[in-house]
């Protein structure tokens, strides 16, 4: 595989992936892997609402399946999305990571361990800071790190821990990460 | 000239020596879990037991024998509930306990019982149907810790909130009230519930098939392991099961992808659970 994105997002995510997901084309040549927090209890009807938007692919991230280009996967609701050094993914049932599950670092740290610098993170809105321990793990091992600016984000509080974590990381306009990782791609 | 290496390749070199050393030593055989979330909990298992590398864990793991108690509690720990996923509980009791009436004696494993959570919960759902008098239960796991906690059967009295809603949702037909006292933080469950009931220590991983079983419930363990491992606990179960015999899964597992899938028939997709064919 020549590349994954993971994206992290919780509290105004929905509206800000809508922003971002529909402006990516069918063949867009990487597979994106999606942690949005969401109440535990339900299922979150995520694969629903972005497939009828998508140009890309969408569906629910299973256990030991690769991931393909041009196809996003959402972590299902209360299970944990992990990366495999192989590149395939792998839930798990584990406990909740800073109360949330799926956890964004989760994600992110175990990606950054299969991809290494063939890897993109993107951290969107949201209102905790899961996500900036991933965040430094991917820069740390060589990717690249993405984080929506905080002053519009939604919910600045995530992209803010992001960038304290990880202050090198590329600080994006929502509606101006399509076209960058269009460019990266 | 030797290539640079990154530390995380370092570490994986170590954990696979680990796993083998774990395993020579004691015959804990975690070869074939899925790797990253191992990794991830041998990273937690460093950071608190205070060692510098899994070199250095590996060296106290083979002299000490209390190192072993202490890592297993990582490399199993799992989280679970009372009634966890409803809907599962919901379609036992309307869909796979009419057969199972049919039977004059039964018996149900656990297989990956952790702390006891789910065996209270078919108990009780098999006292609420009427079965558990002609009902043995098989509760198994590997850490020795989780059998006798589930043996106990005590659980932290602020779950109990979720429990008894969960239970409710599952179609309960008591409270759950009905089989706990509450002790300061703590809710016990009645000794009654566990009168049929063997704690036992198994592994998927390294035992065999013990008894002939009707119901099969091993939820969100198979997720744990890779498709080798996987192979092998579907084959124990498809020989444990008698025909017609059921086994459920968690929600996020399947047999889909298994050479075992020809020796069952989906019986509820939605809430995976399985049933054994005819042969």
């Amino acid at each position: 595989m020549s590349g994954m994105i993971v994206i992290g997002a919780s509290a105004g995510g929905v509206q800000a992936l809508l922003t971002l997901l529909p402006a990516l084309p069918a063949q867009f040549p990487r597979p994106i892997l999606i942690v949005l927090h969401v109440p535990p209890d339900r299922d979150h009807g995520l694969v629903t609402l972005f497939r009828a938007r998508c140009a890309m692919h969408v569906c629910e991230a299973e256990d030991k399946q690769a991931p393909v280009p041009g196809t996003i996967y959402f972590a299902p609701a209360n299970y944990h999305l992990l990366v495999e050094s192989g590149g395939s993914m792998a839930l798990s049932a584990d406990d909740p990571v800073n109360h949330s599950r799926p956890s964004i670092d989760l994600l992110f740290e175990t990606a950054a361990d299969a991809m290494r610098s063939r890897l993109i993170a993107v951290l969107l809105t949201g209102a905790n800071a899961d996500g900036a321990m991933g965040l430094r793990a991917v820069a740390r091992a060589g990717g690249t790190a993405i984080v929506e600016d905080p002053d519009t984000a939604q919910v600045r509080a995530m992209p803010a821990a992001g960038l304290a974590l990880c202050p090198d990381a590329v600080r994006l306009v929502i509606n101006t990460i399509a076209p960058y990782l269009l460019r990266l791609a | 000239m030797i290539d640079e290496v990154a530390p995380s390749d370092i570490d994986d070199i170590e954990i696979e020596l680990l796993l083998e050393a774990l395993y020579r030593r004691y015959h804990y055989d975690f070869r074939h879990y899925a790797r990253a979330s191992i990794k991830r909990r041998l990273i937690q298992a460093r950071g608190r037991l205070g060692v510098a590398s899994f070199s250095a864990l590996q060296e106290q793991l083979l002299r000490d024998p209390a190192m072993l108690a202490k890592l297993l509690n990582y490399l199993t720990v799992q989280v679970s509930e009372m009634f966890r996923d409803p809907s599962y509980f919901r379609a036992l009791r309307e869909r796979v306990i009419p057969h199972l009436r049919t039977y004059p004696s039964l018996k149900v494993w656990v297989a990956g019982c952790s702390n006891g959570e789910e065996v209270y919960s078919l108990s009780i759902l098999f006292r609420e149907e009427g079965l558990d008098q002609r009902t043995l239960f098989y509760a198994t796991d590997i850490n020795p810790k989780a059998l006798k906690a589930a043996e106990a059967g005590v659980y932290q009295l602020d779950q109990i909130r979720k429990f008894t809603e969960n239970h409710q949702k599952s179609g309960a037909r008591t409270s759950l009230s009905d089989y706990y006292v509450a002790d300061y933080d703590r809710a016990i469950f009645d000794s009654s519930l566990r009168a049929n009931v063997v704690f036992s220590d198994h592994s998927l991983a390294t035992d065999s098939a013990f008894a002939e079983m009707h119901l099969i419930s091993c939820r969100n363990v198979l997720i744990y392991f890779d498709r080798d491992l996987q192979e092998r606990a579907v084959g124990l179960f498809e020989e444990s099961l008698v025909r017609r015999g059921f086994l459920g899964l968690g929600h996020k597992e399947s047999l889909r992808f298994s050479d075992h899938v020809a020796g069952f028939a989906n019986f509820s997709r939605e809430e995976k659970i399985y049933q054994r064919r005819e042969r």
